[in-house]
């Protein structure tokens, strides 16, 4: 293990995010097991303040996950001189087999803790717990997922070994290298993969802005948020990033948070989760609406969300297209590898 | 959107006036706070800048240092050995060093004994060990100054130049002459013809440059013997190559190249800051339980005012954000305050407090002022190092405050 201060940071936040969620977990176990709203039981009661507790620690805990995400990459850029042949987080990442499984679960995690605060703040809306079991049924799905992610974080930073030879970003996500998911990836061949990004974002957006005013179409436009999301990474990796290092062959997706880009990889990502959080919440609650005490309320809720979706994916591509036309870079023609 | 704003602000300002009628119990748990990001903050900022110094004082070191290895230990290097490293392709040039310890029972201090081989601008390497410092930083101009005021040839036989540590710690300046014993017990006089500069104290404190006959005549070293050499390749995509050739060549041979001694002075300064930090957790350990402690005691005041709040009309959830934006105006004060002390005192005080531990010692450890160097990677390790826990202890005690009936909060006090 390296002991850096960020790795300790890192660990702490993973152990305090795992203890509290069991902690609330196994509170939302009781509130399933024991719930009935018609009772007056002291059980009943002591259940109904705790769900304050539970709303209030989770709030916490997803906040604390959102923050970690991007602490984790933070960390893997900054430890990279560390290893040789490691430049940036692709490098630190692939340490030992545990850094990619937790980037994954940590992404996943981050997307259902943000459809639970989603479900949260709905049912918080109705008088009379229309959505408890639910909420809690989720809760009790995202648990393991974030424990998984401790247990996995834990083995990445305590297996590490400084100095082990890693591929770095150069050949890991460079077209040369012929295996790993990462190369494939970056093989696609650029411009297809624009085309295709900036189509299927018109087939969103216009799709979104229909959701928004005629309220149809919103189980179509969670889909294709949560595809846009996938495609949006797809093109980042292979061809988005292309224009922002203005380097034809240089195609890493951690690159771009580091300061010699201005940082720009936060705003992007961070607009692309809060896109695809946003959206897919939309689609989440569009079976509630006929629910008697969340009938006023709930189409407001999920025309905001669909609006925020269409926003946050509005922007990234506006951002993601000035990149594009003020990069000095232009790709006249595909290298075939 | 505006009316959310609006009730926050209400809260917010609910929340100041209350924290100000209870002003001791509250600056006692600020100060404590502070205190805690301070010590922690402290120890960061020294610790990356000084990884940061190391950084840059090394970026001039020579790409590959070959010594020679007997039974795992480092031992003397046969001039022999030179042509093969030479005949090497790639290899710019190769440059012997003598170079050693001498320990001054007098004022029991080690001194860095070394010979410069040649004048600098005739050396093939363009590797000049000079403090250079940030391209951004406006006064780096003031600092870019080479280690040595003088052209690094070796001093005539029988004079010396002296680094600032030595000259301090002996009291001598140039024109006197400073006694050796030699290796067989003779007494040697060499005459100091000059001093090095300040800036490089860093890593000029406890050097003494000779010339290198005195140099074999004082430590009994063969002519046929150096201490290592030094290979300059041009290429740097090459270094790691030549040196697997080098190790191929010359089985005894140990090369070391400079990323390897970037990293590992990464690593040192990595698990000095790291176990500072896991010392100072228990004072964080501490500092919680206290927080816990505080936030759960509600005073009988305290319970009357939830009580009325919750009759007068506030929900359960309005007590809570109550409490949430308490909560932030203590922590982002207490961060804040501590960021800043923390910041005068590692880089204006030369951060008095934790200096010995941090730094390493020595009798003869050079004075020092460090460039200031924050960056959000600090920042935020400190943020989830202090706040976090803080947070997640006030978190229950919070809730179960919130929670109490108006009734029981109102009936208690009036017993």
């Amino acid at each position: 293990m390296i002991l850096n201060p960020t790795i300790i940071a890192n660990l702490l936040a993973s152990y305090i995010g795992s203890f509290m969620l069991l902690y609330a977990a196994y509170y939302g176990v009781q509130i399933l097991k024991h719930w009935n709203i018609d009772s007056g039981d002291e059980l009943q009661l002591v259940l109904e303040r705790k769900t304050y507790l539970i709303s209030t620690v989770l709030s916490y805990v997803f906040g604390l996950q959102l923050l970690s995400l991007f602490l984790f990459i933070f960390t893997a850029d900054a430890l990279g001189p560390l290893f040789v042949g490691a430049m940036c987080a692709a490098g630190t990442l692939n340490v030992n087999g545990f850094g990619y499984p937790t980037l994954e679960l940590k992404i996943l995690n981050f997307i259902l803790a943000g459809l639970w605060l989603v479900l949260n703040h709905a049912d918080n809306q109705g008088y009379d717990y229309p959505l408890i079991k639910k909420k809690y049924w989720l809760l009790a799905v995202v648990a393991p997922f974030i424990v998984i992610e401790t247990v996995l974080e834990s083995f990445y930073f305590l297996g590490m070994r400084a100095n082990v030879i890693t591929s770095c970003c150069g050949s890991l996500f460079s077209s040369e290298n012929v295996e790993g998911l990462g190369s494939e990836i970056a093989a696609l061949p650029a411009k297809p993969v624009l085309w295709t990004f900036y189509l299927t974002m018109l087939a969103t957006l216009s799709c979104g802005a229909f959701a928004y005013l005629k309220r149809r179409g919103g189980y179509v436009y969670a889909g294709l948020s949560l595809l846009m999301f996938a495609v949006s990474l797809l093109a980042i990796i292979s061809a988005i990033s292309l224009y922002i290092y203005e380097l034809p062959t240089h195609h890493c997706p951690f690159c771009i948070i580091m300061e010699d880009y201005q940082y720009i990889g936060y705003l992007l990502y961070l607009l692309l989760f809060g896109g695809v959080v946003t959206g897919m919440g939309s689609g989440l609650l569009l079976p509630f609406r006929e629910v008697a005490s969340l009938k006023p309320l709930l189409g407001g809720i999920i025309g905001k969300l669909t609006l925020a979706s269409v926003l946050m994916y509005a922007l990234f591509t506006a951002l993601v297209s000035y990149e594009i036309l003020s990069s000095s870079l232009v790709i006249s023609y595909e290298v075939v590898y | 959107m505006t009316p959310w704003i609006e009730k926050q602000r209400y809260i917010i300002d609910f929340t100041i006036s209350s924290l100000l009628r209870r002003k001791v119990k509250n600056i006692g748990l600020l100060a404590l706070y502070t205190l805690i990001v301070f010590i922690l903050a402290s120890t960061m900022f020294f610790t990356y800048s000084i990884k940061k110094e190391a950084k840059l004082i090394l970026q001039g070191s020579p790409e590959i240092v070959v010594q020679k290895i007997v039974a795992g230990r480092h031992d003397l290097f046969p001039v022999d050995y030179i042509e093969p490293i030479k005949a090497i392709r790639g290899v710019a040039d190769v440059e012997s060093r003598l170079w050693g310890y001498y320990y001054d029972s007098l004022v029991q201090a080690n001194y860095t004994v070394l010979v410069p081989s040649r004048p600098v601008d005739k050396s093939q390497s363009n590797a000049r060990t000079t403090v250079v410092v940030d391209p951004n930083d406006p006064h780096a101009a003031d600092v870019d100054k080479p280690l040595y005021d003088y052209d690094g040839a070796a001093p005539e036989a029988g004079t010396i130049v002296i680094g600032n540590g030595v000259a301090r710690m002996r009291e001598i300046g140039v024109g006197d002459f400073m006694p050796f014993m030699a290796f067989d017990g003779q007494i040697m006089n060499l005459k100091v013809i000059g001093t090095l500069s300040a800036e490089s104290e860093l890593v000029s404190s406890d050097l003494i440059l000779v010339n290198g006959a005195d140099f074999r005549k004082l430590f009994g070293i063969a002519e046929q013997f150096v201490t290592d050499v030094i290979v300059t390749v041009k290429n740097p995509s090459e270094v790691g190559m030549v040196a697997g050739k080098i190790k191929k060549k010359l089985q005894s041979a140990r090369p070391i190249i400079r990323e390897e001694i970037l990293r590992t002075y990464d690593s040192i300064f990595n698990w000095r800051g790291g176990m500072m930090i896991v010392v100072f957790s228990a004072a964080v350990l501490a500092f919680v339980i206290f927080a816990w402690d505080k936030a759960s005691g509600l005073s009988a005041g305290e319970r009357r005012e939830i009580g009325i709040l919750k009759a007068v009309g506030w929900e359960t959830g309005d007590v809570i954000q109550m409490k949430f934006w308490e909560g932030a105006m203590v922590s982002l004060s207490a961060y804040f305050s501590g960021v800043i002390l923390a910041y005068i005192h590692v880089f204006f005080t030369g951060s008095a407090v934790f200096e010995p531990a941090l730094k390493g010692w020595s009798a003869l450890y050079p004075h020092f002022s460090l460039t200031p160097y924050v960056n959000a990677e600090q920042l935020t390790t400190l943020f989830f190092l202090t706040v976090v826990p803080y947070t997640v202890a006030t978190i229950v005690p919070t809730w179960r405050a919130a929670t109490i009936d108006p009734d029981t909060a109102m009936r208690h006090t009036g017993e």
